[in-house]
């Protein structure tokens, strides 16, 4: 009954780590895997007051499209493979959300694929997988994406 | 659209105009249409010289601070963990956060009335107008504390998830809940009418007016390209402005907003820079801003002169009590609205407390206020921190516009938010105001300081007056939110999540 939390982003290195996933566990024993898909956001960044008057409705709107988009195609091949499979997407840092959430449902570990993120950004805060190998409190996999 | 436009140029040609530049025919014909108003709201009491509405604004936050036990050093410490987000639920992110409204109403206040204002106030009103500035600060936390709590609790949300919020909404949907019903409408029509000014005025015109007197400033002065041509800089602002409110081009306004903490937070920085470059002088400076508040020295019209000053500016910049940072605030998620409320205090004393007191120190320890020159304004403080760092007005100048230009975004939302309470919504409509609003842009730029400020400081003034007035019978609303909130909070029923 292992479960491994997946990390999407919407990137063809989203699906990598799915299949990878895939290849760890025996859905024949019971095994499954939880897709997150994480929308980068931070209580801390600075909006306008009209940006913040019509949050609540972006929101809406962001969790609709990525759910559409992202985990809903996602979900269905799985199930296509007989693979048994939940989504969820989430608001915040994807690093700590996706320990958050392997920590709460008791996963065996995490796996994602290496972000695509690259220059001043990652040099100043790191990537999601640097942060995430160092922090999570869960073995971790990164696949690299052109494998 | 065209109607603006027509009553301008109708009005100019009216004007004299025999070898007057055009800066100076927009002034003449703003000063005349404007003075009745300005007159009435600087009245000063039958016998006396000291205006009517200054009283006013100094009896509202001594009752609010009192009716509320001084909540504002009470609840500082919470306003605090709730803005660190230690009260916020995880499931909730991705909604609006109490920083995020904290920033956006701090981004309408935090502008030039805390760089220039301060000036104004201290060339006028003495080195003690610092003094009462900061007591209007500390006690107008208090009201901003009453008006933001109403604002989230009396919001309007939409089926769309979008919502709206601001003293029309509290005036009109809180005052029939007190029985007053009959009241609730038209103070709320009345405080609408009085915004789209303020929205005019302090939070555009002056914004504009300041903006070019610092570009003129550091491009030579009278020899400056732009001396006597506010027009050029009202026009390329204009443009600009236009861009955002009406073109959509959102990104403009969406950089600025992560620009403008940068700069504030350099304007603090080189005024501490200068501060403890003279530190042997801060305690004399603080001899004369306490010498000065009591005794009246270097004021014009001695203590009453310093106090006027002192509460006229701090009003101005922090605008606790005007009822404009209700709108903003109002968009944050929560459950309890006071904890809105809570977290809005804070924003006088980072506005007035803080930045505010930051510039008049800097004034005052350069002794540049004495200067018989004649500066006021912008040019003050650029003067004082340039006889430190001299190259501090150039940075100045570039911080003087994107401070401008954030208020002005966040004050074409409350104006327009007034506008579409009072014609309702449609995008005809909301262009008549964005349209109007960017002429104000030129007019603010060209017309002369005394005009501008006295026709901003009015109504900003008289929606203060208005939404005060209402807030007297909401009190006890607020009263009940505070006490079981408080008792929800000692009996360990408001969670904490960090």
């Amino acid at each position: 009954m292992t479960l491994l939390v997946v990390g999407l982003d919407g990137s063809p290195g989203g699906e990598k780590a799915v299949q990878h996933a895939r290849s760890l566990i025996k859905p024949e024993a019971g095994d499954s895997l939880k897709l997150v898909y994480v929308i980068e956001w931070s209580p801390f960044s600075f909006q306008t007051a009209e940006e913040n008057a019509a949050r609540h409705k972006r929101r809406e709107e962001e969790i609709a499209v990525a759910q559409e988009r992202v985990l809903a195609p996602a979900l269905e091949a799985l199930k296509a493979k007989g693979v048994a499979a939940d989504g969820v997407v989430r608001h915040g840092d994807a690093a700590e959300i996706l320990d958050e959430i392997a920590d709460e449902a008791g996963a065996a570990g995490i796996v994602i694929a290496r972000s695509s993120a690259s220059g001043l950004r990652s040099r100043l805060f790191g990537s999601v997988a640097a942060n995430l190998v160092m922090n999570a409190r869960v073995p971790v996999t990164v696949v690299p994406v052109s494998a | 659209m065209t109607r603006p436009f027509f009553l301008l140029l109708s009005a100019l040609a009216a004007a004299p105009v025999a070898a007057q530049t055009v800066d100076e025919q927009i002034d003449a014909v703003f000063a005349t249409l404007t003075g009745p108003f300005v007159s009435f709201i600087f009245a000063p009491f039958p016998g006396t010289a000291f205006p009517w509405i200054v009283l006013w604004l100094v009896i509202a936050a001594t009752v609010f601070t009192i009716y509320f036990g001084f909540i504002q050093f009470r609840a500082f410490g919470h306003a605090l963990a709730l803005v660190r987000g230690d009260y916020s639920n995880p499931k909730d992110a991705g909604e609006v956060s109490h920083f995020q409204a904290l920033t956006a109403a701090l981004s309408g206040t935090v502008g030039l009335g805390n760089i220039a204002g301060v000036a104004v106030a201290v060339s006028i009103g003495g080195p003690g107008a610092t003094f009462w500035m900061i007591l209007a600060g500390l006690m107008g936390m208090a009201s901003k504390f009453v008006e933001c709590t109403l604002g989230v609790k009396y919001r309007n949300e939409y089926a769309d998830g979008t919502v709206s919020g601001g003293p029309m909404y509290y005036l009109s949907k809180a005052l029939p809940e007190r029985g007053l019903a009959w009241m609730g409408k038209p103070l709320a029509v009345l405080f609408a009418i009085f915004c789209i000014g303020g929205s005019l005025g302090g939070g555009n015109m002056f914004q504009a007016n300041q903006a070019h007197a610092q570009l003129v400033n550091i491009t030579g002065g009278s020899d400056s390209f732009l001396s006597g041509a506010g027009w050029i800089t009202g026009l390329v602002l204009a443009a600009v402005v236009f861009l955002v409110i009406v073109g959509g081009i959102k990104s403009i306004a969406q950089v600025t907003e992560k620009v403008v903490p940068f700069m504030a937070a350099i304007y603090c920085g080189a005024a501490l820079v200068i501060i403890l470059m003279n530190i042997d002088q801060v305690g004399a400076a603080f001899g004369a801003i306490f010498a000065g508040a009591f005794t009246g020295a270097g004021a014009t019209g001695g203590v009453v002169g310093a106090l006027i000053q002192g509460f006229r500016r701090a009003a101005f910049s922090n605008e606790a009590g005007v009822g404009s940072a209700a709108i903003a605030h109002s968009a944050v998620r929560t459950k309890e609205p006071i904890t809105e409320g809570f977290v809005s205090l804070l924003e006088p004393f980072i506005d007035t407390v803080v930045i505010c007191t930051m510039t008049a120190l800097v004034i005052v320890i350069t002794g540049l206020y004495m200067d018989e020159s004649g500066l006021g304004g912008v040019e003050l403080t650029s003067a004082a921190f340039g006889s430190a760092l001299s190259w501090f007005p150039y940075v100045l100048g570039v911080a003087v516009v994107l401070f401008a230009f954030s208020t002005m975004i966040t004050w074409s939302y409350y104006g327009l938010k007034a506008w579409t309470y009072l014609v309702g919504e449609g995008r005809n409509r909301e262009l008549v105001f964005k349209v109007t609003f960017c002429v104000f842009v030129v007019i603010g730029a060209s017309a002369q300081l005394g005009a501008v400020i006295d026709f901003s400081d009015a109504m900003i003034f008289a929606m203060a007056v208005v939404n005060i007035f209402g807030i007297y019978f909401l009190m006890p609303i607020v009263k009940t939110e505070l006490e079981r909130y408080l008792g929800m909070l000692r009996a360990g029923e408001i969670r904490k999540f960090v």
